[in-house]
């Protein structure tokens, strides 16, 4: 302990604030990460099979949802936060905090998500999906049998850049007060000069996202073949 | 066993309206080996999804078995294209299984247990030949193997059709020629009625009991592969047939003046065509023996179509006027088809 104290001599009073601020990232990672891992699969499978020759088609619905993940992508995350405060009070009674920072960091992870899950899947054969139309599978069947399954690296690898562009985000939402690692850099790193507490910081999420991307790619490698 | 009125499929592009297939009748027999063959863009893949509906027909009817496809729902279409097995081109096995996952999956609608799915995708590796490649990925295999997988697969449910749009063209010919193998091998032992779409004619030859000929989204001719190869009626199908031996060649070389194709005065050079009721027969000897004509044998391509020798022989005949007279007079009594090319 002492040896890392010598290192970044204001841990040892920040120490227990840092700890804090690590378990609010996690919960604005993984309460807004699962969900919008959720929708953002949602999202991309429908756009894939409501298109122009899709197995589901429906160019109505494509056309919607197309132009709708087109208009939030534009707006910039910081924009983004302030405009959605209301729409998270309405949802989850407060516009500030962790909780009040899981409605903008889903708007701005799910139509970036959407997105690339649609690129993945269109990577998909269609020779694939005839081939299992002719087998008597509905499209229902094809989206999770054929579609999903035959993506698993895709869709994983496309996850982890998304997961590092959340981390991103959720850095900025603590200007709403939503508290985390990037709240704290800005607060001791930049407002008070701490040096030391931004190395912390950049270590810290490096960690993270070194983890991250190490079980993804476990996944890719045997899910490849 | 599969019987299509008057089907026709259009398609809107943005180029405007194409008629892919138009108005096609076709009664493809249980139990036989049926082909399409036409070239690129002649609407015969498109007429092969019209089987399953995969290509819904713009209109006509598509009967299965007297059952007519086209009225039928969704679901209840989804029931019968499990009868009807089909392979591809590129054969589209699933990346992310196996050989044994990939025969697997159709079975995934079946009521079989699981016991007797496992006995049942052992039985079909066996057939295919890759028992030992069960645990394999696609990636893994070449094509004459992932064909052959793709072949297990369509087979899963006991259909009673095969349907294989273009199967052998990504293949070698050495390759080819054992899918073919393997295909006739299911249509004898399984009795399964197979439709075959091709743009090679050695496949129709090799395999097929009847043929159709596709131009323009149209069926141009029908009949009995030795029919259509004997007695082509079509341009389209001369022009196959010469794909497949290139006897045509020939006319090329007498435009040229190349000197095979030379004649002495008095010399005729005549194309015989052999078809499967007379190739057995000694002509060119008898010839000499009867009529003292020498028979110069310049070009030939015999083929053995089915068990049965047909094909076309160019030789240029030397004699007497009189007995040339007598011979060509004889040739043509004994239903060997010809036709005097030069002289």
């Amino acid at each position: 302990m002492s040896f890392l104290y010598q290192l970044a001599p204001n841990l040892e009073a920040l120490g227990a604030e840092l700890i804090k601020c690590i378990g609010q990232t996690f919960r604005m990672i993984f309460v807004s990460g699962i969900i919008s891992f959720i929708c953002g699969l949602l999202l991309g499978v429908l756009l894939i099979v409501t298109k122009k020759g899709g197995i589901m088609q429906q160019t109505v619905v494509y056309n919607i949802l197309d132009k709708l993940i087109d208009i939030i992508r534009s707006i910039p995350f910081i924009i983004l936060m302030v405009l959605l405060i209301p729409v998270s009070r309405a949802l989850l009674g407060t516009g500030s905090g962790v909780t009040g920072s899981y409605v903008a960091l889903i708007f701005g992870t799910v139509p970036f998500f959407a997105r690339q899950i649609e690129s993945v899947l269109s990577d998909v054969d269609y020779g694939l999906v005839e081939a299992s139309a002719s087998m008597g599978f509905s499209p229902i069947e094809m989206i999770f049998h054929v579609y999903l399954k035959e993506s698993i690296p895709g869709i994983t690898r496309v996850t982890m850049i998304t997961f590092v562009s959340l981390i991103g985000i959720t850095a900025m939402a603590g200007a709403i007060g939503a508290g985390g690692l990037g709240d704290f850099a800005i607060r001791y790193g930049y407002q008070m000069g701490y040096r030391d507490m931004i190395w912390v910081t950049v270590i810290i999420i490096l960690i993270i996202i070194s983890i991250i991307q190490g079980i993804g790619n476990i996944i890719i490698r045997r899910t490849t073949h | 066993m599969i019987r299509m009125e008057q089907v026709s499929k259009t398609f809107q592009t943005a180029a405007g309206t194409v008629q892919a297939v138009k108005d096609v009748n076709l009664h493809i027999r249980e139990g036989e080996v049926f082909g399409i063959i036409g070239f690129s863009g002649a609407g015969k893949s498109t007429l092969v999804r019209c089987i399953n509906l995969l290509e819904r027909p713009t209109t006509g009817h598509v009967m299965i078995d007297g059952l007519d496809l086209t009225t039928l729902a969704e679901k209840q279409l989804r029931e019968e294209r499990r009868k009807i097995g089909m392979i591809f081109q590129h054969f589209n096995l699933l990346r992310s299984r196996t050989v044994y996952q990939n025969i697997a999956f159709p079975l995934k609608k079946s009521s079989l247990s699981t016991e007797e799915k496992h006995k049942k995708i052992l039985a079909l590796l066996e057939l295919v030949g890759l028992s030992e490649k069960k645990d394999a990925y696609p990636s893994q295999l070449s094509g004459g193997q992932k064909q052959r997988v793709a072949i297990a697969r369509a087979l899963a449910n006991d259909p009673k059709v095969l349907l294989c749009d273009e199967a052998t063209s990504a293949l070698d010919p050495q390759t080819t020629k054992s899918i073919l193998n393997l295909l006739r091998k299911v249509n004898e032992t399984l009795k399964i009625t197979i439709v075959i779409i091709t743009h090679e004619m050695s496949v129709v030859k090799d395999i097929c009991d009847r043929v159709a000929i596709m131009e323009h989204g149209i069926v141009v001719e029908e009949g009995t592969t030795e029919n259509v190869f004997v007695h082509p009626r079509e341009k389209v199908t001369r022009d196959f047939i010469s794909t497949a031996g290139n006897v045509d060649k020939i006319y090329e070389l007498i435009q040229q003046g190349n000197e095979l194709t030379r004649l002495q005065p008095g010399e005729k050079m005549l194309m015989l065509t052999y078809s499967a009721n007379n190739a057995g027969e000694p002509l060119i000897s008898y010839l000499k023996e009867a009529f003292d004509i020498t028979a110069n044998i310049i070009y030939g391509n015999i083929d053995i179509l089915k068990g049965k020798a047909i094909g076309k022989l160019v030789v240029t005949l030397s004699g007497t006027p009189e007995n040339m007279e007598k011979a060509i007079a004889y040739i043509g009594e004994h239903k060997v088809e010809m036709e005097v090319i030069a002289q």
